[in-house]
């Protein structure tokens, strides 16, 4: 799911979700309620009964559910394998409004486990086939769906839940809480933190976290929990091969380029089964070649689209965890703040505190070094800004301010302008003007707003 | 069209075929599971059962539909069986031996003793499943479940550099490193270069390999000395030496029979072999024998080895080594299974290092006085928070149940009153097992507070906790739980007990 932007305001004020008791003033119906007797009686037992281990701040009462029902407003980004389980779990917590955003449509692949869409849906966007089924089951549930890219998206939301299947969009929408954090002399105002669920799951294992904006462990803070992406050399995959992947690899990044089978421009789309089977019967070749056994179609289809193995019930158990502290919370002290699954032998779980990374290059308000000498040539920088551990950019933008115009140094996604700033690569900094900590913005798609590093010359 | 329904079915199941394979989704789709009590957590345990394809199901239900069912459950409606399990238990028990395995789900205490004894005889596996308040609970009662692909996720290579067959000896020899041009020099697979610096490290140490820290490290200075230097003395840019000095400890590693291994090969099901022998048993048997045969102490060779930097030539040409004899291997082992038995299907040997075991107690011996796990429960009490005491709760509550005919703390008036009523279980429960353990009040409070609640956040976890395991269970592949899975959804920890 390519997933982004959401600019989520427009009133300031923020409330955090612990706070229930004050009314709270937010726009959308919530649709016709039918209630019947005993509906909430599961979730009653847990908002209408004191308990010795719940919240220190919390108090028994009908309004919680109330709030619940009427009030409480959540944002599921992802209608997929955690997104379907999300939204089931929500409606059936008691969670009456709820938005999902998904830009999407509905594959064969996805019926495994995303059980709110049949074979008669394929096409069709996630976003509203989910919310049609929810609306349809759970009764006085209104879930309103996005199943496109929304730039001006300003409703308030008491709580995000993610079921994102790519780390960029979470950092992404990381960064867009972050940005919405208001800060009045110095100190954070708690009531903009909104808080963050984020989930993923892969084959056997998963983990749900709980974020709080500027005040726990953001997504950036621990990137390095991620493993890396596993990305060949290029001499591997150009001349010697051991692996059946790196035959695919060798077909997909160097002989479609080259033979262009479909023709002029157009891209392997690993949705089509012809393209698969291109890829597939030439990396046979190449594979024969070098007496390489093991190509198989699916293997195939799952380098060049770099497919995660999953199943329904990873997915449902990451969703009733994650989604857990979203009614516990409300009772109870909430995950603190990272979870861990694992069913591969037995079922094990770990839950741990997440520390916040003091230079942190999302969250933290330190402002970011980049060590190197005047001699060193930009690409030195931008293989710094994609290559550390702790940054992972992308595609990164790079602009500065020299001689008092604001001056595009790199600039990799727009055609002309990589072409014209391509050579400013080979050149130094010094001969590119810049000076001992003057500032550079960098705009990635790793984060909403542009970054300032600060260049410190060493000697 | 036969082939056209395969391709969807491919395409749709593509994502866990990746997981457990076309043989595995075989077994899924040949299983029978039945359900007992199709509550939110009965109904979430099928729905992700359904979802990936199982075979068929049953839903033994005698329950009728109330409010509150609605408000928890995604699934209104089941064709269910309108029969309560304790009138088939009592009219016509042998109704269970169709299943390949059958799930409880919120049963009271008596029904899943009765059930337990039932099944264990007809040696069909029972899963237990409850979620009560935010407590979720499973127990796994199977009286001996084989496993042959575990699939562990950190196995150790089986690179036998410390005692190389023929073969892996003969193709080391052919390798003269130091007479090399440097193309060939630099593309050299790290293993032949361990195996190499090995031979002289054992012909300056009296065989004797590296062993301590000391050693090793020496062992590693002596690889890196072999790194080709340049007019200038300067060593090069050599990185399959720098991956074999990285992989010293990998390599090194001797070449052992597991632990779990040999204690599957002296067991009793495996010297007993007769004609009512699982296959897996008969298997173990043969690879038993080859150990004392053809292997010479050891496992058949796993045949796979890691990427490394290499040429593909001298890559596929060592791993064919470890392939063929992987392949000679396995043969052995065949002629020993014919041996054994008539009937014979392809053996692969390549599990040989994961074979897994998993026997759980009866629910019998679990409740019975002379045969209760005191030490287990008493030693996890040290701990007064441990999940041990939600186990104890829930048994309490059991009790409590047996006793009054319903649960704590249901109805809003009663949650103050059945605090003392359940204080008096517990301590009954404490007393008839002598557990010598305290159990806090504010878990009595808790229990009754949660008044039999079934959460469905609670339920659709459980419910995919569930679901694995039972597939676990039909495919035989990866590793079931043994015996006692207790998920606090306050704490969102989890514990496992054998009990």
């Amino acid at each position: 799911m390519n997933l982004l932007l959401f600019s989520l305001f427009r009133e300031k004020k923020r409330r955090r979700v612990v706070e229930l008791t004050e009314k709270m003033v937010v726009d959308g119906g919530t649709g016709t309620r039918c209630e019947w007797e005993g509906r909430w009686n599961h979730v009653r037992k847990f908002l209408e009964r004191s308990g010795p281990f719940t919240h220190p701040d919390f108090e028994a009462s009908t309004e919680s559910l109330q709030f619940m029902l009427d009030t409480c407003k959540i944002l599921v980004i992802g209608a997929g394998g955690l997104g379907c389980e999300l939204l089931k779990d929500l409606a059936l917590s008691g969670f009456c409004n709820i938005h999902v955003v998904d830009m999407d449509t509905i594959d064969v692949s996805n019926l495994n486990r995303q059980f709110l869409f049949r074979p008669k849906d394929v096409g069709r966007p996630k976003a509203d086939v989910a919310a049609e089924f929810i609306n349809s089951r759970i009764p006085g549930c209104c879930v309103v769906p996005y199943p496109f890219e929304s730039n001006a998206f300003c409703v308030e939301f008491h709580i995000i839940v993610c079921g994102l299947d790519s780390i960029v969009a979470r950092r992404w929408m990381n960064g867009m809480l972050l940005s919405l954090l208001v800060y009045e002399d110095g100190v954070l105002d708690p009531s903009s933190i909104i808080p963050l669920i984020d989930g993923g799951t892969e084959g056997f294992k998963g983990n749900a976290r709980v974020i709080l904006p500027g005040m726990t462990a953001c997504i950036d803070c621990t990137l390095e929990l991620y493993p890396p992406q596993i990305n060949f050399p290029m001499c591997t995959i150009a001349s010697m091969p051991r692996l059946p992947e790196h035959c695919i690899e060798y077909v997909r990044i160097l002989l479609w380029p080259k033979e262009k089978p479909f023709g002029d421009g157009v891209g392997l789309d690993g949705d089509d089964p012809d393209h698969i089977q291109w890829v597939y019967q030439k990396s046979l070749e190449r594979a024969a070649e070098f007496s390489i056994t093991g190509v198989t179609y699916r293997l195939t289809q799952g380098v060049v689209k770099r497919i995660i193995p999953a199943v329904a019930s990873t997915n449902a158990v990451i969703a009733g965890k994650g989604q857990n502290p979203g009614i516990v919370k409300f009772a109870y002290i909430p995950l603190n703040n990272y979870m861990v699954f694992n069913d591969v032998d037995g079922l094990y779980t770990y839950t741990f505190e997440a520390e916040r990374k003091e230079n942190c290059s999302a969250c933290s308000q330190v402002p970011q070094d980049l060590h190197f000498s005047p001699s060193s040539k930009l690409q030195e920088v931008l293989d710094y800004l994609t290559e550390s551990a702790s940054l992972q950019m992308k595609s990164p933008a790079i602009t500065a301010t020299v001689e008092g115009k604001n001056k595009t140094l790199y600039l990799q996604s727009v055609a002309s302008i990589e072409q014209r700033t391509r050579p400013n690569l080979s050149k130094t900094l010094k001969e590119l003007g810049l000076s001992d900590g003057q500032e550079l913005a960098i705009a990635d798609v790793t984060t909403p707003q542009t970054m300032l590093f600060r260049l410190s010359f060493t000697s | 069209t036969m082939a056209a329904t395969k391709t969807s079915k491919e395409q749709r199941y593509d994502r866990q075929l990746r997981l457990w394979g076309d043989h595995g989704q075989e077994a899924l789709e040949n299983a029978h599971v039945c359900l007992i009590n199709a509550t939110a957590t009965g109904t979430e345990t099928l729905k992700n059962l359904v979802l990936p394809g199982i075979g068929a199901f049953t839903i033994v239900d005698g329950h009728t539909v109330s409010g509150e069912d609605v408000g928890n459950n995604f699934f209104l409606s089941s064709s269910s069986i309108g029969k309560n399990p304790d009138k088939l238990l009592d009219n016509d028990p042998e109704f269970f031996h169709r299943f390949t395995l059958v799930i409880g789900v919120q049963l009271p205490e008596s029904t899943c003793l009765r059930l337990g004894s039932v099944l264990w005889s007809a040696s069909v596996p029972f899963l237990v499943c409850k979620t009560y308040g935010l407590i979720g609970y499973m127990r796994l009662v199977v009286k001996e479940h084989t496993v042959i692909e575990s699939h562990p996720d950190n196995a150790l290579e089986d690179l036998r550099l410390d005692q190389p067959f023929a073969e892996l000896k003969s193709h080391i020899q052919s390798y003269d490193l130091e007479s090399m041009e440097k193309k060939d020099h630099s593309h050299t697979p790290w293993i032949i270069i361990v195996a190499k610096y090995l031979e002289k490290w054992l012909s300056e140490h009296n065989s004797q390999p590296p062993k301590n820290y000391k050693e090793k490290e020496a062992f590693r200075q002596l690889i890196r000395q072999g790194i080709l230097k340049n007019d200038n003395d300067v060593p090069e840019d050599e990185e399959n030496f720098e991956e074999a000095v990285k992989n010293v400890n990998t390599a090194l590693n001797p070449t052992k029979i597991p632990t779990a291994v040999e204690d599957l090969i002296n067991s009793e099901q495996c010297s007993n072999i007769t004609s009512q022998s699982a296959s897996f048993w008969v298997m173990l048997r043969a690879i038993k024998e080859f150990i004392q045969s053809e292997g010479n102490g050891s496992l058949p060779v796993r045949g796979t080895i890691p990427d490394m930097i290499a040429d593909s030539q001298k890559f596929i040409n060592l791993q064919n080594v470890y392939r063929e004899k992987a392949m000679q291997d396995a043969a052995a082992v065949s002629k020993h299974v014919e041996c054994i038995l008539q009937s014979v299907g392809k053996v692969s040997c390549k599990n040989a290092s994961f074979l897994r075991v998993v026997c759980c107690r009866s629910l019998a011996e679990e409740y019975s006085v002379d045969s209760v796990n005191k030490d287990e429960i008493t030693s996890y009490m040290d701990s007064p928070d441990s999940e041990m005491v939600l186990y104890l709760m829930l048994r309490a509550v059991d009790r409590f149940y047996q006793q009054h005919s319903r649960y704590p703390g249901v109805y809003n008036y009663q949650v103050e009153e059945d605090i003392s009523k359940l204080k008096l279980c517990v301590n009954s429960l404490l007393q008839e097992y002598s557990l010598n353990v305290n159990i806090k009040d504010d878990y009595i409070h808790e229990f009754c507070r949660y008044g039999a609640a079934e959460p469905h956040t609670v339920a659709a976890f459980l419910g995919g906790s569930a679901a694995q395991e039972v597939i676990k269970i039909i495919s035989h592949q990866f590793v079931p739980f043994n015996n006692t899975f207790i998920y606090n959804a306050m704490s969102q920890t989890s514990a496992t007990f054998q009990l």
